[in-house]
């Protein structure tokens, strides 16, 4: 006859201390643990040494680097333009929101910054709410995967890939859109896009409440995420954390809000943040942000007026194809802002954008001409993980999935 | 407080250190006299002015100017959302310059990569190894007489290793053959093997190199 019993479930406090009660007597007995740098849970090719005494991890030392590709050295020797498709590759979960900061950057040292035209400005904005909605979704599909809930990530990857049939209508590519140019875009709206982003929109909306009951009152879910991976408010400054995590200690900042670039000022939206600084409160931030991210698409659908993409200047974008072979003067300028770039001036700019990931930045360096001097990619990933070896000590080895999930960093931006 | 005044304050504490702040696209820029002071500056901007987020460091390599290297710190403030950038300049011949991790804790891994990429050491950093690059890599590789391709430089041991146990072994298939039947590792019963490519051949060398004789499937007998 079978017997049953019954399962014995302990709180996560109670497990650390009988777990150090028990290690009390055998001093000295530290494990060193190898994870990545080919580990699912890390989400590409981060590697950490953890140093553990039984499951509670005593000392974390990240090890980056294995996706270095040394994007700042190459962005130094090739013209502003060239470098648009690296950018894709920074955070490849984001890649339009990349070139929209990337082309940003350049023109703010160009000075152009405030010319770009309206509807430019209009698809940049949905270009970049689009990529956070895509990046939050894998986000949070990843991050159910790595805690054991195969399920959630199902949900979350088809609407991603409703997305993904978006961008390529929209770029030519789904991966890497290389989307924006120095002073517009390498192409307008295509016909009859608005309407199938406006539906996507109304599905993607009821995904989001799938999504949440998977989560948010899951009992499972909670007991892994709430009080796992604590950051204080004082902390996620120190640390430089930025984006959802550094809301999710409590912190009310987003570069859309303090220092709008775009349209940003002129459409509605709120900035949630949490106030528990745990990976339940990072996971509940994603969730809100996708949900204002559709509110600022929907209002940009609605106002997106008409006209030019690109700024009226043929020195900075490439003239029409048809006035290149049939004007002498677009055809020089063809000729040269293709050669020699467009020519910025001597300066130095920083320019940072509320990616998905936080506050991508690029500081440029420019001695003049179509070619930056010195350019430093200020990757959010690289700044968020440094407050690991900080962080995981302390916590049980099957909670670092949890705390790497809710950190939802990529290693393209952080080793780049 | 706009950036405009905190960067007069800072300029009032400090006075000759610190030159007269200059504009560019609305950006505000310092530039401090001497290196060995800048930590100095950083913890006075940090603790009076409210800079409380340190939002990178970055270096510049003036190749073929002296001084060689500029380091470039940004900083911002939640409390009056200014940003304000400073600047310092140290000698190839020195390359040193005190940290500013003690300030801000964020300081640590944007050191250690300027370290890794430029070769500018900081005076009392924690822990300053490289970061990006791996250890014992030789080279600075974002210096400006660093070729763009790169230079040789030996891996580290780790990178290479003897052949793996099994590589090539009777449960591994190996590509090449004219089907998946070819090379799925089942029919290849070592007598009766048929597939005998040269990449097979060397990998049969391998195994008895790394393990010796007796190991691995046997010799490759010449097709009937």
């Amino acid at each position: 006859m079978a017997e049953v019993r019954d399962i014995q479930i302990q709180e996560p406090a109670a497990r650390v201390a009988a777990a150090t009660d028990e290690l009390q007597d055998m001093h000295g007995e530290k494990m060193v643990l190898n994870m990545g740098p080919s580990h699912p849970a890390t989400h590409g090719v981060l590697r950490i040494i953890l140093e553990l005494d039984g499951e509670i991890i005593t000392k974390a030392a990240p090890d980056i680097g294995y996706l270095h590709r040394g994007d700042e050295k190459i962005a130094e020797n090739m013209t502003y333009t060239q470098f648009i498709p690296y950018t894709d590759r920074l955070d490849y979960l984001a890649p339009l929101a990349n070139n929209v900061a990337y082309a940003l950057a350049v023109e703010k040292l160009m000075g152009i910054d405030k010319q770009l035209p309206p509807r430019c400005q209009f698809i940049r904005v949905i270009c970049c709410e689009l990529a956070r909605i895509s990046s939050h979704l894998l986000g949070m599909g990843a991050f159910a995967l790595d805690i054991g809930a195969i399920t959630v990530f199902l949900h979350t990857f088809t609407e991603r890939e409703k997305l993904y049939n978006l961008f390529e209508s929209l770029t030519g590519a789904r991966f890497t859109t290389s989307y924006t140019r120095i002073g517009g875009l390498s192409r307008d709206l295509p016909p009859g896009w608005i309407e199938q982003c406006r539906k996507f929109l109304d599905e993607v909306v009821v995904n989001f409440d799938e999504t949440e009951t998977f989560f948010t009152r899951n009992k499972i879910f909670t007991d892994r995420t709430q009080g796992v991976g604590v950051v204080s408010r004082e902390e996620a400054i120190d640390y430089g954390l930025t984006g959802p995590n550094l809301r999710g200690s409590g912190v009310d900042y987003d570069l859309r809000k303090a220092h709008p670039y775009l349209v940003y000022d002129q459409l509605e939206f709120e900035v949630p943040y949490g106030s528990a600084g745990d990976a339940y409160d990072r996971y509940l931030i994603r969730m809100e942000e996708m949900r204002q991210s559709v509110k600022i698409v929907r209002q940009c659908l609605d106002k997106i007026p008409g006209g030019p993409v690109n700024v009226p200047d043929m020195k900075i974008v490439l003239p029409p194809k048809e006035r290149v072979l049939t004007k002498m003067e677009e055809l020089i300028h063809h000729f040269i802002n293709v050669t020699q770039g467009v020519n910025a001036p001597p300066g130095e700019v920083y320019f940072a954008a509320e990616n998905p990931k936080g506050e991508l930045g690029f500081y440029i360096n420019s001695k003049g001409g179509g070619t930056p001097y010195r350019m430093k990619i200020r990757a959010p990933s690289f700044v968020n993980l440094s407050i690991l070896s900080h962080l995981l000590p302390g916590h049980m080895v099957s909670d670092i999935t949890a705390v790497l999930g809710s950190f939802d960093f990529v290693m393209g931006e952080c080793d780049r | 407080m706009t950036a405009g005044e905190l960067a007069t304050q800072l300029k009032a504490k400090f006075g000759d250190l610190l030159s007269e702040a200059t504009e560019f696209r609305g950006e505000l820029t310092l530039i401090a006299a001497d290196a060995e002071r800048i930590a100095e500056v950083c913890a006075f901007a940090k603790k009076d002015l409210g800079f409380d987020y340190l939002v990178d460091i970055t270096s510049i390599d003036n190749y073929g100017d002296d001084p060689r290297w500029t380091l470039v710190y940004h900083l911002y403030g939640y409390g009056h959302r200014a940003h304000l950038r400073l600047k310092t300049s140290v000698s190839e011949e020195k390359s040193e310059l005190p940290t500013v991790t003690t300030v801000w804790r964020t300081a640590d891994w944007h050191e250690r990569e300027i370290y890794d990429m430029m070769g500018v050491r900081f005076r009392g950093h924690p822990d300053l190894r490289r970061i990006l690059m791996w250890e014992g890599y030789p080279y600075f590789p974002l210096r400006k007489d660093f070729p763009l391709a790169g230079k040789p430089s030996d891996l580290p041991e780790v990178a290479f290793t003897n052949t793996t146990p099994m590589a090539g072994g009777p449960f591994v298939t190996i590509a090449g053959g004219k089907d998946t039947i070819a090379r799925e590792p089942r029919v290849r019963i070592p007598e009766t093997d048929s597939l005998a490519t040269t990449n097979r051949v060397e990998r049969r060398a391998d195994i008895k190199d790394a393990h010796g004789e007796g190991f691995g499937p046997g010799p490759i007998e010449p097709k009937k």
